[in-house]
């Protein structure tokens, strides 16, 4: 067992883990922060993504030895201060960016990280950046069309389908 | 996955040293390596990650040669710019959270048949450069998943000659996101090189009719009437060796067009 320390949402964090315990696993199963989901265990889906010292990774695909010291960010920490939705997560409800929900922690992640770099970003950028999220339910443009809501852009030119 | 230890040295000796072990790997990004493991495809006792060697990281630039650590990221190679055609093709592997742990020497070291890390390398003429010595491409790439490395031997980092002009074109497999074919030209002061991802058998390989006839006259009419045999090309359900040969031409065609 190795001893890993890091960060998670601004409070230290420590545990005891296998060298093959995921990043993944150590946050659901030993840290309880269920909201990180695992979709497909083979770094297809997107659905556990989280941000390692500022950069998503899909944490299925990544050790929870190797987060040692790192600084991570995942769908608990998202919302503001007060508990209400952060900007992207109020887009996502306003616009309809979910249905059964599996998806959007990762696409919350996803949408967070892309915004960071790119402050207004095109449809065809916010298509693109979503290449390793997928999605089953809704057909992605509500999801869309969310993302770019929260950017600060109109969306009601956006059509329906 | 089976059970295994992990180590994380700080240094390319202990990374080594720790690799000195037979049953020891070296776990880079671990983008191919986690997956492989999961399908316990691999046994190792120990993974040696090489994430937190700190002289593994970072690109420089001296006398027309970018050198990239082999333990950069494609997201950072894809945000340095100043070897344009490398950057745009490091912006193009996979999705944005496998390029923020994927790294140049782990994809180049398993020189996967579809990668695109390999054509840049190949087409380039770059240099492998390991803890014990320096490889030149044209040596390095032996077959599908197969290098030059010795055991234990690690790539430290990628030297590519920056060249007059250079530009990959990959025809994506969308669901893998791999080349279904990918072409990458260079055209430096000596000629110029072609080099095939996606198509082989033998994995990454130059297109030599195509370099004597764009080193001629670079230009995409140059190739017209280049055809590619589709002997010993790959053929599975997303695409036959046939249809390879024709991407291999159609590839490098739109390469030497775009090419800047």
């Amino acid at each position: 067992m190795t001893k890993v320390t890091m960060t998670i949402n601004g409070k230290s964090v420590s545990g005891e883990v296998e060298g093959r315990t995921l990043l993944s696993s150590f946050l659901r199963e030993d840290l309880h922060l269920t909201g990180t989901h695992i979709g497909c265990d083979t770094s297809q889906c997107g659905a556990c993504v989280v941000h390692v010292d500022g950069k998503p990774v899909k944490s299925c695909t990544m050790f929870a030895a190797e987060a040692d010291g790192a600084d991570v960010a995942t769908i608990e920490g998202q919302a503001n201060a007060d508990g209400s939705l952060n900007v992207i997560q109020a887009a996502f409800q306003e616009h309809h960016g979910l249905q059964c929900g599996f998806c959007t922690p990762g696409m919350v992640m996803s949408a967070a990280a892309l915004l960071k770099d790119n402050h207004k970003p095109s449809e065809a950028e916010v298509r693109e950046y979503l290449e390793g999220n997928i999605c089953r339910c809704t057909g992605y443009h509500n999801i869309v069309k969310a993302i770019m809501a929260a950017s600060g852009q109109d969306v009601s030119a956006i059509a329906a389908e | 996955m089976y059970a295994f230890d992990i180590e994380r040295p700080a240094t390319v000796a202990e990374a080594v040293a720790a690799l000195s072990n037979e049953d020891a790997q070296a776990l880079g990004g671990g983008q191919t390596l986690i997956p492989t493991l999961k399908q316990r495809l691999a046994s190792p006792e120990k993974l040696v990650s090489l994430t937190g060697v700190a002289e593994m990281k970072g690109i420089s630039s001296a006398g027309g040669v970018l050198t990239i650590g082999g333990g950069t990221t494609h997201d950072d190679v894809a945000a340095d710019g100043s070897y344009k055609a490398l950057s745009e093709l490091a912006a193009n592997i996979g999705d944005p959270a496998v390029r923020s742990r994927g790294t140049i020497g782990g994809s180049i070291a398993n020189n996967d048949p579809s990668a695109c890390y390999p054509a840049a390398a190949l087409g380039s003429g770059a240099t492998i450069v390991t803890n014990e010595r320096e490889i030149a491409a044209d040596d390095y790439f032996v077959g599908m998943f197969e290098t030059a490395l010795d055991e234990g031997e690690i790539i430290t980092a990628v030297k590519f000659p920056i060249p007059e002009k250079a530009n990959y074109q990959k025809f994506v497999q969308p669901a893998s996101r791999f080349a279904l074919v990918g072409v990458f030209v260079a055209k430096t002061a000596d000629g110029v090189r072609v080099a095939v991802t996606g198509a082989s058998n033998e994995g990454v390989h130059r297109w030599t009719a195509a370099e004597e006839a764009l080193s001629k006259d670079f230009s995409a009419g140059a190739l017209d009437g280049l055809t590619v045999s589709a002997d010993d090309l790959i053929a599975d359900l997303h695409g036959s060796a046939e249809y390879r040969a024709h991407l291999v031409a159609v590839m490098t065609k739109r390469a030497v067009a775009a090419a800047s």
